[in-house]
């Protein structure tokens, strides 16, 4: 990449017409820019996040008192429900693949858009559709089933907006997959010359097989879901029991996508610490090949586990043996990852910038949330623990503690890409610290709490756990805190930030090549790729103070 | 304020669950000792502003890799051979325990113990001995989960599922019900009361009705009519049930079952889904006429039977 | 989306790579699919396994005639879609046309007996529900489940292949395509060739298994 800084020169002494530069209405919502619509992404997923956050927020000051008394039963029970469709769906699976993975990805391979520009548009608005119908059921009353969906409380039992709602995730499930293909036909076919498979960004390697668990899980969750939805619609359904149905297909089905689906969530998180890894260390990432095929491996021994969601569920304990075994070999690769990272900090040239503060808050939150999972996997543990808090816990530091840690680092790293403007570091560096500290305050007491027989989803509890739960909201709190900084921060750079530099941060990748923000097609010429990745010479020291702060 | 670590433990598999755990905890405190200290060290020894040559590293990374994936493999197979065999045993009830019946139904538990005795959200077991409880739910899937026991079985609609304990330790537990099941799930719980044996003796005469459970289930025998055809017939030619339980059945088209509980209930709400051979499709379903808690006397009543001798056939 | 006087869209660099990424784009779309009929297929074989008798004396009210046709149309369909390709890579763009309105009208054949033993099935009361012929057996219900939905869906697939085959027509006849740039016909067939081997699974699971026993 030895063409980097003349290039780089070229671009910020005559900046080209960015990317942003159309300002109508009419130019964003029928823009095929990949860019934008990565942007409108983003702004829709914090959007939906919002709600979601304001929904368990109510939750968690109803949960102070064993009896709380600020919501009646149904109403909690619409609002997990509600959290968890909004977070699962509409913030945690497109977070990083749909908004970052969608400005990034083809500017990383050196490509002019990615290779189905009108359905990556499309699939923003059966996106929008999908929300609008889940807001919708909401706003017409809500749906008390839990994110699960299990029959047959949803098909017989609930008399909420259930249709509703599971139209609004099938149209949703559609998006996933467009954005899978485009994906993995963009880093199949549209590569920048010399950029052979293994001298891709390990951010591309993660979202390819983010990309194949979306094509092939999310068609699955479509047919379960239309299937409840015909039980329910004519009250004669292969999931109800009074017809010699098992419901119990229906939990098969809905975690055979699931599962993966949480993978969907954390690969991507991975590939962008591996990116952010390297970029504050200044060194290649340890073991690329190991931390490339650890992606792959997850997404696929990721298909085989699903059923260690249902080890209680009355399937057969041989199953449930296969299962375990499965589970415990999934924690491999993803260890292989953590030992990897931690290997690139060696001799490396560290800096803590906001970003590399997220990513090392990734992995400590990471590591436990994986750690917990081997609880979970371990059958005899799994069946006192599961459906409790222990559960709650060790799910959000995967996906919470995990994805968005990720999501966060990423943003920050791209953000003088996307936004053309520097945000203030020192307010980005004290978020992720109180980010990092009001999460583990919020989650950590919830597996004593898990362990000691907390069942999930109760809104009235036995009065031991309460000083947990107490525990649990103070540390919601200061979490609240710590997402509501960077969305004020951020806005505010958007008019008052730094312009930045084409390169901020002296790092590889040619998305840092073009300038900030990059023009309409990327490129001017098309890249050349000659080396590997993170080829971070004694060239590329940059002065100790790093460039934002000059 | 107390601020417990681990729930009560009432039971010796909850003891071996706990164990466990305890291993789990020490293995992860470990891996995040073997993550973290050189993180640490790494973080501080080689920060920004000290500039060090990149050398070439004095090992191949392979072998770093290899290790790093063969040794935690080996690990997690270990962990997994320990909590397996504890699970098996959970899920294999002894020869011999006391039997209980739970029917779950939004929101509440219905048990009725073999005796007959019945309670609503309790359960009352003695110490020492192996309780076994036959559940079904009326409606959806509910869990019936005693922390103190480290022991969660969900509660299928359609089927039965089993889940046993042997109490050691007398007092009174929580009962909750762990899977989500509709508006008053957080108040479908209840208690599990331990007793020592001569109280759960006394309690259990306090309380007895006139009939045991299969008692109960011969008198509905006769009410929903079943007698007539399965007793003495002459009309209608239909298997007599006596030392029908536990053993197999073959069935029309070939196939082999056992004559379980799931068997006698598929049989009396679904007779036409598994006919017997050299029978024909004439029995009435019993769908909607029969409770889940009728049911589980009926098949108690034909469960008793199971130790008698079928009487010759009458031409 | 590339027209004649333009067909190599922005993003790509050569017309080849275009055609790769979209046949690709088609192979990926196709797995995922496979998938979601896989979920019904697993569905299906899940519960003939359980209810063997059940779905034995089901799958005898199906119409077996209606379907044997409906085989032999769709199967004829492929045939003119694979010529409908040939004649494309040969720039034969008249025969493309007639290839491509024979396979619609094959397809729109193949809709209309789908409808006529829809209507066959409400008169035998075959549709599950309160009006269910046999409405003391539900497992027979639960084969029917299976008849409508995965029939309904392939349907559906049929549609869509319409409407592809038509936008392909319409396109051929504006002249948007060439020797050179053909692939969207090629695409539309990888399509089409699916939809026809979900029936090849559908025909036998619904109307042939376990007939005479």
């Amino acid at each position: 990449m030895n063409e980097l800084a003349p290039a780089t020169h070229t671009h910020t002494s005559a900046p080209a017409e960015s990317y942003l530069d159309e300002h109508t209405v009419r130019s964003w919502l029928l823009t095929t820019d990949h860019k934008r619509i990565g942007v409108l992404y983003l702004i829709s997923i914090v959007f939906y996040f919002l709600v979601a956050a304001v929904a368990v927020g109510i939750m968690r000051i109803e949960l102070l008192h064993p009896h709380g008394t600020l919501l009646l039963n149904e109403t909690y029970n619409k609002l997990f429900t509600l959290h968890g469709v909004l977070m699962v769906w509409f913030f945690l699976i497109p977070s990083i693949p749909s908004a970052l993975g969608n400005f990034i990805i083809p500017i990383m391979i050196g490509a002019r858009d990615v290779a189905f520009p009108k359905l990556n548009l499309l699939s923003w608005y059966l996106f929008m559709i999908g929300g609008g119908f889940v807001l919708y059921s909401i706003m017409i009353g809500g749906v008390d089933t839990g994110w699960t969906f299990y029959t047959p409380f949803s098909s017989t039992y609930s008399n909420t907006h259930v249709l509703t709602m599971v139209f609004g995730v099938f149209i949703a499930g559609f998006s996933s997959i467009l954005t899978g293909l485009n994906f993995i036909i963009t880093i199949h076919k549209m590569r920048a010359p010399g950029m052979r498979w293994f001298r891709m960004p390990l951010f591309l390697w993660s979202l390819y097989s983010t990309s194949i668990i979306l094509v092939l899980a999310t068609p699955v969750l479509a047919i379960t879901l239309l299937l409840m939805a015909v039980e329910r619609v004519w009250g004669i359904g292969i999931f109800d029991p009074r017809l010699g149905g098992d419901p119990i297909l229906f939990q098969h089905l809905f975690w055979f996508y699931s599962h993966p689906a949480v993978y969907i969530m954390v690969l991507p998180s991975m590939g962008v610490v591996s990116e952010l890894m390297a970029a504050f260390t200044r060194k290649e990432v340890f073991g690329y090949e190991w931390v490339a095929g650890a992606s792959v491996a997850i997404a696929v021994v990721g298909f085989l586990v699903w059923g260690h969601h249902m080890f209680v569920s009355s399937q057969s304990i041989y199953a449930g043996m296969v299962f375990s075994i499965l589970s415990f070999i999934v924690a491999v690769p993803s260890g292989i990852k953590v030992f990897n990272w931690t290997a690139t900090l060696y001799q490396g040239s560290i800096s803590f910038e906001t970003p590399m503060i997220y990513a090392l808050g990734f992995i400590g939150l990471f590591a436990i949330g994986g750690l917990t999972g081997l609880f979970l996997a371990a059958l005899a543990v799994d069946v006192h623990v599961t459906d409790t808090y222990f559960v709650v816990a060790h799910f959000h530091y995967i996906m919470v503690g995990g994805a968005v840690m990720g999501f966060m680092g990423g943003l920050h790293y791209w953000w003088p890409k996307i936004t053309g403007r520097l945000y203030p570091e020192a307010f980005g560096r004290l978020a992720a610290i109180v980010t990092f500290i009001g999460f583990n305050f919020t989650f950590f007491p919830q597996f004593v709490m898990g362990y000691l027989g907390m069942p999930r989803r109760y809104h009235n509890y036995a009065p031991e756990f309460q000083v947990y739960h107490v525990l649990s909201t103070a540390g919601a709190s200061i979490l609240g805190i710590g997402y509501l900084l960077p969305v004020i921060y951020l806005l505010w750079s958007l008019r008052y930030g730094k312009k930045a530099p084409a390169n901020p941060w002296h790092a590889t990748g040619l998305e840092w090549q073009t300038t900030s923000p990059p023009p309409k097609h990327n490129f001017d010429e098309t890249p050349v790729v000659t080396g590997p990745p993170y080829d971070y010479t004694e060239d590329f020291e940059p002065k100790p103070s790093g460039v934002l702060h000059a | 304020m107390k601020l417990p670590f681990f729930p009560i433990a009432a039971s010796h598999m909850a003891e071996r669950v706990d164990r466990l755990y305890l291993g789990l905890l020490l293995i992860s405190a470990f891996f995040l000792a073997l993550i973290f200290l050189p993180m640490l060290y790494f973080l501080f020894k080689y920060r920004r502003g000290k500039m060090l040559s990149h050398r070439k590293l004095k090992f191949a990374t392979w072998k770093l890799e290899v290790i790093w994936t063969l040794i935690p493999l080996f690990m997690l197979l270990c962990l997994f051979g320990w909590a397996a065999t504890i699970y098996y045993d959970e899920e294999r009830p002894p020869a011999r325990t006391l039997e209980a019946f739970v029917v779950a139904k939004q929101w509440m538990w219905k048990i009725q113990h073999a005796e007959g005795n019945r309670e609503i959200n309790e359960l009352h077991v003695p110490t020492g001995q192996a309780v076994k409880l036959t559940m079904t739910s009326e409606d959806v899937i509910h869990s019936f989960y005693i922390p103190a026991m480290r022991l969660k079985q969900d509660v299928v609609p359609g089927r039965y599922v089993t889940e046993w304990f042997e109490p050691t330790r007398p007092g009174t537990y929580h009962l909750f019900c762990a899977e989500f099941c509709g508006a008053d799930h957080s108040l479908m719980g209840g208690n599990i009361v331990v007793m020592k044996p001569a109280d759960y003796q006394a309690w259990l005469n306090a309380g007895r009705p006139v009939d045991n459970l299969a008692a109960t289930g011969e008198h509905l025998f006769r009410e929903f009519g079943c007698s007539g055809c399965h007793q003495n017939s002459t009309v209608v030619h239909a298997p007599r049930l006596e030392g029908v339980f536990g053993k197999p059945v073959p069935l029309q088209g070939g196939a082999i079952t056992t004559a379980d509980e799931q068997y006698i209930r598929d049989s009396i709400l679904l007779p036409a889904s598994q006919i017997a051979v050299g029978y024909s499709n004439v029995m009435p379903s019993y769908t909607g006429r029969v409770s889940e808690e009728q049911l589980i006397q009926l098949i108690a009543y034909i469960k008793s039977l199971g130790n008698q001798t079928p009487p010759e056939e009458t031409k | 989306m590339p027209d004649a006087r333009q067909p190599l869209a922005e993003q790509f660099a050569t017309l080849p790579q275009q055609a790769e990424a979209s046949r690709l784009g088609m192979w990926a779309f196709l797995c995922s699919e496979v998938m979601f009929f896989g979920g019904l297929f697993l569905g299906y074989i899940i519960y003939r396994h359980a209810y063997p008798h059940a779905f034995a004396v089901a799958s005898r009210e199906t119409d077996v005639l209606y379907g044997t046709l409906n085989t032999a149309i769709l199967l004829t369909s492929s045939l003119t879609m694979a010529l409908a390709v040939f004649a494309s890579k040969e720039g034969q763009f008249k025969e493309v046309r007639h290839f491509l309105i024979a396979t619609i009208l094959l397809a729109i054949a193949f809709l209309g007996v789908k409808a006529l033993e829809y209507t066959d099935d409400f008169h035998k009361h075959l549709f599950p529900g309160p009006m269910f012929a046999d409405a003391g057996e539900p497992k027979t219900q639960l084969f029917f489940m299976f008849y409508w939905m995965m029939t309904s869906l392939h349907a559906l697939h049929v549609i869509i292949g319409i409407g592809l085959l038509s936008a392909m027509t319409v396109r051929s006849a504006k002249n948007h395509f060439s020797a050179e740039y053909h692939n969207p016909i090629e695409i539309t067939g990888l399509y089409w060739h699916f939809v026809d081997i979900v029936w090849i699974f559908l025909y036998p699971l619904l109307y042939l298994i376990n007939r005479h026993s």
